[in-house]
């Protein structure tokens, strides 16, 4: 509902506009063969049309609503000279523009497309290359940013910048956007009411998407594969993670999803396939895991420090290598009615939960947490008799930790689209 | 020597234990493939028992051929040919036929389910490399100990000892040093102990081929950076060959001394 | 000719060879006796490089041998035991040799003479002792050696097997070739050899020919002779 009143604003304004607006062509041999020259001549309202060609503009400010749409093969060139477009109005419309070549700086955040204090904004079909920051959205509400791809070539976190880049803003929709290979994919610091749809995150040097004091935002049906570390979630209360895969976030010490002092999220029906860590949950609390897939991770979730009442239902747990651990207190975590492959147990009634509970924090992931190095000793042969014996009497892993309605067969109605 | 190995190697194979051992694994891939439809896991599960069974059995092998052929040895050590030779010619007639049985009982399943066109074939491939390896190594170990053994029960004691010793104490010493020494780096320590195993050497070297390698290099870079590269590999090889080399040569030394 | 010289051999604790220096001339037959223990076995095995001597040396032809190994193409040895790996055929194992040690001449004509032929396809386990001899005698006789050492040819031997053996001795005497013997049967030693070899604790008691034996302890009888010489060191 909220949307749909959002979008039919956003509508009716550009509706008004376009009625007494007049169309400007911008190209060589025309009336304007600048983009600069041709936003100072414009009035508030008006389309600017850039034929294909390349442009060379530093710091196209665009302080009236103005709608900018690009022929196939426009292309901005910001030839090393801070932010690119720089919008700085409300209604800003950016379409289809390939804009290229800002300056990387270690102490300010140059961007291809900047907004500040902007509205009602939309940013689409652009290609962004070479550039520092992809997309910097500062102090800005309503805005849309959809479809566009941006391509870097980071290799350091230092001199990186992110993709997408929002900071104390509120209602943004990100959808269907392309990332690969820059800092964070999508960054979010004091971003509240925000969605995040069906993007593609892949190679960024730190995460496909970070989040910090973040909160009530959802993001559904994106994909973050081969990045640092998938998806940060750090200091947020109350986000929803829908159906987002979650793959091959394999290195070092990386993980699928971190959650950082996070409360009250949902996360489901997720896929973490092939990441070190799927879940690294450090101060997570009365957070849902249900209808999730965790196959071939190093760990499916670890819990750090204090994790209180989380709930963990109806998750698949596929092969591997270790399912749970946990360090620090484990209180009120509820486990049930998850498939474990690794259960071994029986179901006499044939009612499809094992009569058996299963235990999915084995000896040696605690022994794994007390000295990681010991990790080398995975599936040998003491490993296999020690997790054995403590399976039979256990002593140093908690009794409470366990699943006491484990499925025989693995659940099927996850929905991975 | 290639007569001797013939002679060994025909020997063996026409012995019931050598089917058996075949059969074993036959049987154990037929069941891993039919009945388990994700390859990782049935790989998993192969390295398991490969890591454990081939060394075991290539020990009890080795020590049971030593002393049954016992005649056989004196009567080739009566004839024109050199200690070395006849050791060398057995002791290859030996690992190769448990090798065959090995390779063999597991890729015919394999490849009836079809793994050249699945995209396990290297996982597969290291598997048996390693299995043969492993078998190598062993059977080198249980000559050299019956060679020091002129007791029959004396000597499987032995060898049963080594076996657990690698494959289970070694370890479980392993795992207590790494909590005593918790507060040092340690990581250096852990792949050096690592190295001495060769049945620790090889379930690594699976465990990398099965995509393990980040969650090892999740204690730290050298692991990591050692196991991680092409460098670490072929030194990890190069190691499992001197774990071959080494015995064989110790054998060969203990058999110009040896009386008959 | 065989050259021994102070040939020292310890199992462990136990000196079996304790400084034997003997010479066995060619074209004799040396009979090689002494009490259990007294190293006769060692003694030959040293000879045919099975067992690794202290110190001391061997020359066979005025050649060193210790650690070599291709002066055994000179000589075919009938081990104390014949043993040999048991599921194989008579044939096969006969056929394995010869293909390990090319040069074997009279496998036929001895598997005729030993009455052999029907236990050709059998297996060397199922074979009574008897006849495993005989299979072990074929082995060391097919070929053609100037050296022949023979440990306790005689054992599990029928009567008539013994004679065709003896035969055989013979024979091979009769073409001028060296050949050592150990053996409990007094008898066919006084019947066939040329010399003898009395070890007694490890060094030689005893060498010459039978006869000297005889008139060294007063005895006319070689059995008497060996028992005299037992006593006379047991008491």
């Amino acid at each position: 509902m909220k949307k749909q009143r959002f979008f039919s604003i956003v509508l009716t304004a550009l509706l008004i506009q376009t009625i007494s607006a007049r169309q400007i062509t911008v190209g060589t041999n025309r009336e304007y063969t600048s983009i600069s020259v041709a936003v100072s001549g414009a009035d508030a309202g008006d389309t600017l049309f850039v034929l294909a060609g390349l442009y060379k503009e530093a710091g196209l400010v665009i302080d009236r609503p103005l709608t900018l749409l690009a022929e196939k093969g426009a292309v901005i060139d910001g030839q090393f000279h801070g932010h690119i477009i720089d919008i700085q109005s409300d209604s800003v419309v950016v379409k289809g523009f390939i804009v290229q070549n800002v300056k990387k700086s270690y102490t300010k955040d140059f961007a291809a497309i900047h907004t500040y204090k902007s509205k009602h904004f939309v940013i689409k079909n652009n290609t962004l290359r070479n550039v520092h920051f992809g997309i910097l959205i500062e102090k800005s509400k309503y805005g849309i940013i959809r479809k566009n791809a941006v391509i870097g070539e980071a290799v350091k976190e230092a001199s990186s910048g992110n993709g997408i880049h929002c900071w104390h803003s509120t209602h943004l929709q990100i959808s269907e956007n392309h990332i690969q290979q820059m800092r964070d994919g999508i960054y979010f610091e004091f971003v509240n009411d925000s969605k995040i749809t069906g993007n593609i995150s892949l190679n960024n040097v730190r995460y496909g998407l970070h989040f910090m004091f973040s909160n009530d935002n959802r993001y559904t049906k994106n994909r973050f594969e081969n990045n640092g570390a998938g998806v940060a979630v750090m200091f947020s209360a109350r986000i929803n993670m829908l159906n987002n895969y979650f793959g091959l976030n394999w290195g070092s010490a990386s993980y699928g999803l971190l959650l950082k002092e996070i409360n009250d999220a949902e996360i489901i029906g997720n896929t973490f396939y092939k990441n070190t860590i799927g879940i690294n949950a450090d101060g997570a609390n009365r957070i849902i895991f249900t209808g999730n897939i965790f196959d071939n991770n190093g760990w499916a979730i670890r819990f750090l420090g204090a994790c209180y009442n989380n709930k963990i239902i109806n998750n698949n747990f596929l092969h591997n290598a270790l399912d749970i651990s946990y360090k620090g207190k484990m209180n009120g975590n509820l486990f049930d009615r998850n498939y474990w492959s690794e259960y071994t147990g029986y179901d006499l009634n044939k009612d499809n939960i094992g009569d058996v509970p299963y235990r999915p924090v084995k000896l040696f992931s605690y022994i794994v947490n007390q000295t990681p190095e010991t990790i080398i000793l995975l599936r040998s042969l003491f490993v296999d008799i020690i997790n054995f014996s403590e399976k039979v009497s256990p002593i140093m892993t908690p009794d409470n930790l366990k699943d006491n309605r484990p499925r025989m067969k693995p659940m099927e109605n996850n929905d991975k689209s | 020597m290639f007569k001797i190995l013939k002679y060994s190697f025909m020997d063996l194979m026409r012995s019931r234990w050598s089917y058996v051992y075949f059969l074993f694994y036959l049987v154990l891939g037929f069941v891993l493939f039919f009945l388990n439809s994700n390859t990782t896991k049935a790989v998993i599960t192969l390295m398991n028992v490969i890591i454990l069974l081939t060394p075991l059995i290539g020990t009890i092998f080795g020590v049971m051929y030593f002393y049954s052929s016992r005649e056989f040895t004196e009567l080739l050590l009566a004839q024109p040919l050199k200690r070395s030779t006849i050791f060398a010619g057995q002791y290859l007639g030996v690992s190769f036929s448990l090798s065959m049985s090995l390779v063999f009982g597991i890729g015919i399943p394999f490849v009836l389910y079809g793994i050249f066109t699945s995209s396990a074939i290297w996982d597969f491939t290291t598997l048996l490399f390693i299995g043969a390896f492993l078998t190598f190594i062993f059977v080198a170990l249980s000559f050299n100990i019956a060679l020091l053994f002129n007791d029959k029960i004396k000597g499987f004691g032995f060898s049963i000892l080594l076996w657990l010793f690698l494959a289970v104490v070694y370890d479980g010493l392993f795992l207590l040093s790494l909590l005593i020494f918790d507060d040092y780096p340690l990581d250096k320590l852990a792949l050096g102990a690592t190295l001495f195993n060769p049945i620790d050497l090889s379930r690594i070297l699976i465990l990398l081929k099965l995509d393990i390698s980040a969650l090892l290099g999740y204690t730290g870079a050298v692991f990591q950076k050692f196991f991680g590269t092409p460098l670490g590999m072929m030194v990890s090889f190069a190691l499992l060959s001197v774990w071959v080399i080494l015995p064989v040569v110790i054998m060969l030394f203990q058999t110009r001394k040896k009386d008959f | 000719m065989i050259k021994v010289k102070t040939l020292h051999k310890k199992y462990g604790p136990v000196e079996v060879l304790k400084g034997v220096d003997i010479t066995f001339k060619k074209g004799k037959i040396t009979a090689i006796l002494g009490p259990n223990g007294s190293g006769k076995t060692t003694l030959m095995k040293s000879i045919l490089g099975l067992v690794v001597p202290q110190s001391g040396s061997i020359f066979i032809e005025e050649k060193n041998i210790l650690g070599q190994w291709d002066y055994r193409s000179q000589i075919s040895y009938v081990p104390q035991i014949a043993n040999f790996p048991g599921n194989l055929k008579v044939i096969e194992l006969i056929q394995m040799i010869q293909d390990i040690r090319p040069g074997a001449l009279h496998h036929k004509r001895l598997i005729e003479t030993f009455k052999l032929k029907p236990f050709l396809d059998k297996k060397l386990a199922a074979l009574s002792g008897g006849t495993r001899q005989k299979v072990n005698l074929v082995l060391a006789f097919m070929f053609e050696t100037p050296l022949i050492i023979l440990d306790e040819p005689m054992a599990g031997l029928d009567p008539v097997a013994l004679i065709l053996l003896k035969d055989l001795i013979a024979g091979e005497k009769a073409k001028g070739k060296t050949i050592l013997i150990t053996t409990h049967i007094i008898t066919l030693v006084e019947e066939i050899a040329d010399k003898l070899v009395f070890l007694l604790d490890g060094t030689v008691y005893f060498y010459g020919r039978v006869n000297e034996l005889k008139e060294k302890t007063g005895q006319i009888n070689l059995e008497k002779a060996i028992a005299a010489v037992l006593k006379g060191t047991y008491v």
